[in-house]
């Protein structure tokens, strides 16, 4: 199925090609509220696509509306060249692991994912086989007869993603799909996920609100706000070239910048900050004007620290004093405090051993902040 | 010396803070066997004894006196206690096939009754759990709203409307669609009319409780995974709801096969139903111990299959 796909090649980049999911102009309107805002979006074969944002922020409400159990208040959603405008749910060829799971509660686990095929009429002994293919897949086939309640919350989650991929939908739509797994369950999924996808060239459409879930899984991410689309990208892309302030703070985190441009060169720009008696210096060309306002974000990990003052003073340099350290084990989280009291986070691995005499970074010592050229990024707005 | 003595002052704290801790505990559960105790003692004695003594009156025979019935433990003269136990009465019931006749009759007419609260009350129950909240309350209430006049009263504006010179007969003979009267009171089919009407509430309000707490989600599951909406009705409405159709069920059926009063004022001398034969009985015949057998058999054909059922889901939920 797969083999039209070459791993290395994203469609999502090919000028021609043809999305499996084509969204256009898409609203949803509950009464004189918005969820959705007039939303363009295509999705590729083979893709892992993930839906990131705040809590409210219309992601169950555009994955329901591509799974037809809410019909847009304008738009069109195209499915593999089919508009599903009037198609119902259950003649749509897409699957869906619900948030809350939705196992039948009067069904055993084996009937519970044999569902969907006994619907379209599969004959029994193919259904035998592969419900016995998919339990074993997920690590459930002792567990057959059993009905759900007697299941814990991972056991539960597995057999709503079993039910959900036993059609080998052309599109599976996930809604949080591993929110109820510990940490260590969590990771083994995603690579289960990943594992699935590749074997059986589903294309998933993931919500989440765990963006580390999102960087590891995801070919691409949207991040949306309020009903629409703020940034759609590779998770490096989103990474390290956020557009906005809302994109840099919800993934990962970011220090963020006010200030005002002094140079706008091809290759180059510069900034002084208001306030801080520092010039940023980026070694990119951006779509500035000359002394615009404009916000800049340096995430954590690329500022490095020292005691020492840097040879010789430059831009992209700051001076500042610890202020609090949030002790995370392999590394640390220093909160240093400019002149002008604002906080920048910076990360740091923690080479020695955390308060030991070598670990020499301590509440209220003076420290010095820099960072190379490339690191910090221009923010629209 | 501060520390010690706030150690220790501590110590008596936490000592009397656990002394009544486990006090307030041991209250909260007898307290809870007191909740469960008073109702069961209630129904044990206000139903047990009831049902002990016409047991005792079936099992004695007819007399004419006050109390009309033979009593069972005699205190013969010079002491001699004498049990007397007699079941002709039963035997009486079984010989005389109009009691039988009767008996099917009654399960007869509960039986369909029930099926057709069913029909009726199942979509009534769904188109409420899927109403908005507020037009929910409106329903709701619409359904309740009967039980604040009198079921007599009721019963008897069914009269009214079913008569031969009533308000259906009258509205169809001026609508000009018949000449004649259509003959509906006193007829089965008025019977049916009464205890559908009177008895469909006990079958929604159940029903309603069982489908309010079905997850919607479900339905969009099995829609998600292709089943249309015929199929997912009959793969996982249906099956989810049958606690609230047996609940409503047995609610409609005891006491339609018991009744009394819609036979008799609906159906007249044409409809025979236990409940009628009972009264007639006990206030026209006089024959207390015939009319406690009846009771007691009633029971008995009502209770055995309830028990039987209840037996087997026992058993099916501990597999
Ligand atoms: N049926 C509905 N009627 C009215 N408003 C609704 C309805 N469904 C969703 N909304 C509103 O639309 C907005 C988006 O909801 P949605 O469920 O899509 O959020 P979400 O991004 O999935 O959030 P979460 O991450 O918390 O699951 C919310 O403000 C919600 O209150
Ligand atoms: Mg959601």
């Amino acid at each position: 199925m797969s083999q039209d796909i070459k791993n290395d090649e994203n469609l999502w980049e090919v000028p021609n090609a043809v999305p499996l999911i084509k969204v256009q102009g898409v609203t949803k309107r509950f009464g004189s509220f918005t969820a959705v805002d007039n939303v363009d979006l295509n999705i590729y074969k083979g893709e892992l696509f993930s839906l990131l944002g705040g809590s409210g922020c219309g992601k169950t409400t555009l994955l329901r509306m591509l799974a037809g159990f809410e019909t847009p208040t304008s738009g069109t959603i195209t499915i593999d060249g089919v508009d599903m405008t009037d198609v119902p749910p259950y003649e749509r060829p897409i699957n869906m692991m619900f948030q809350s799971y939705a196992l039948f509660p009067h069904m055993t686990v084996e009937s519970n994912v044999a569902y969907g095929l006994k619907r379209d009429g599969v004959e029994k002994s193919e259904i035998a086989r592969r419900v016995d293919e998919m339990l074993a897949m997920v690590e459930l086939s002792s567990f057959m007869k059993r009905k759900p309640h007697q299941l814990s919350g991972g056991q539960r989650q597995r057999v709503a993603l079993a039910r959900a991929l036993i059609k080998r939908p052309k599109v599976l739509l996930l809604d949080e799909p591993l929110g109820a797994l510990d940490k260590r369950l969590r990771t083994q999924t995603q690579f289960e996920l990943m594992n699935i996808q590749d074997k059986l060239g589903v294309t998933f459409v993931v919500v989440t609100h765990d963006q580390e879930e999102a960087m590891t899984l995801s070919t691409r991410i949207a991040v949306m706000d309020e009903g629409s689309f703020v940034q759609i990208g590779t998770p490096t892309e989103i990474y390290e070239f956020p557009e906005t302030r809302y994109v840099a703070k919800f993934i990962g985190s970011a220090n963020m910048f006010n200030g005002r441009v002094t140079q706008d060169g091809a290759d180059h720009i510069e900034i002084s900050v208001n306030d801080l008696d520092t010039k940023f210096y980026i070694d990119h060309g951006a779509s500035v004007r000359l002394n615009a306002e404009i916000w800049i974000a340096v995430r954590p990990e690329k500022i490095i620290i020292s005691k020492t003052p840097p040879e010789k003073p430059g831009p992209n340099q700051l001076k500042g004093t610890i202020h609090d350290i949030g002790y995370l084990g392999n590394m640390s989280t220093y909160r240093v405090e400019m002149s002008n009291g604002m906080i920048v986070d910076v990360t740091a691995p923690n080479q020695t051993r955390y308060r030991s005499a070598k670990h020499d970074l301590d509440w209220d010592d003076q420290v010095y902040l820099s960072w190379a050229p490339s690191s910090a990024v221009v923010l629209q707005k | 010396m501060g520390p010690l003595q706030r150690g220790g002052v501590t110590k008596m704290n936490t000592r009397v803070f656990s002394y009544i801790n486990a006090w307030i505990t041991k209250l909260q559960s007898r307290w809870q066997t007191i909740v469960i105790a008073i109702p069961f003692y209630w129904l044990l004695l206000f139903f047990l004894a009831p049902f002990a003594i016409v047991l005792k009156i079936s099992l004695a025979e007819s007399i004419i006196a006050i109390p009309p019935f033979t009593p069972l433990i005699n205190f013969a003269e010079g002491g001699v206690l004498t049990i007397r136990i007699l079941f002709d009465n039963f035997i009486f019931l079984m010989e005389d096939d109009f009691y039988v006749k009767t008996y099917l009759n009654s399960i007869k007419i509960s039986g369909i009754s029930t099926l057709l609260c069913l029909l009726l009350g199942y979509p009534m129950a769904y188109g409420i759990v899927r109403a908005s909240p507020a037009t929910k309350n409106i329903l709701l209430m619409m359904v309740i709203l009967p039980f604040w006049t009198s079921f007599l009263l009721r019963v008897y504006a069914w009269m009214g409307l079913l008569a031969d010179r009533g308000t259906i007969n009258n509205l169809l003979i001026w609508l000009g669609m018949i000449d004649e009267p259509i003959r509906m009171l006193y007829s089965e089919f008025a019977v049916y009319i009464g205890i559908v009407y009177s008895y469909v509430p006990f079958m929604i309000l159940p029903l309603y409780a069982n489908m309010e707490k079905l997850d919607t989600a479900l339905h969009e599951a099995a829609a998600d995974l292709g089943a249309n909406p015929i199929t997912t009705f009959l793969t996982v409405t249906l099956p989810l709801t049958i606690p609230g159709i047996i609940a409503g069920s047995l609610l409609v059926f005891i006491p339609a096969a018991g009744e009394f009063v819609i036979p008799d004022l609906l159906g007249g001398g044409n409809v025979l139903m236990i409940g009628r034969v009972l009264y007639n009985e006990f206030n026209s015949n006089h024959d207390w111990p015939v009319a406690s057998a009846v009771a007691i058999v009633l029971l008995l054909v009502l209770v055995l299959p309830m028990m039987v059922y209840q037996y087997y889901q026992s058993r099916k939920t501990e597999d």
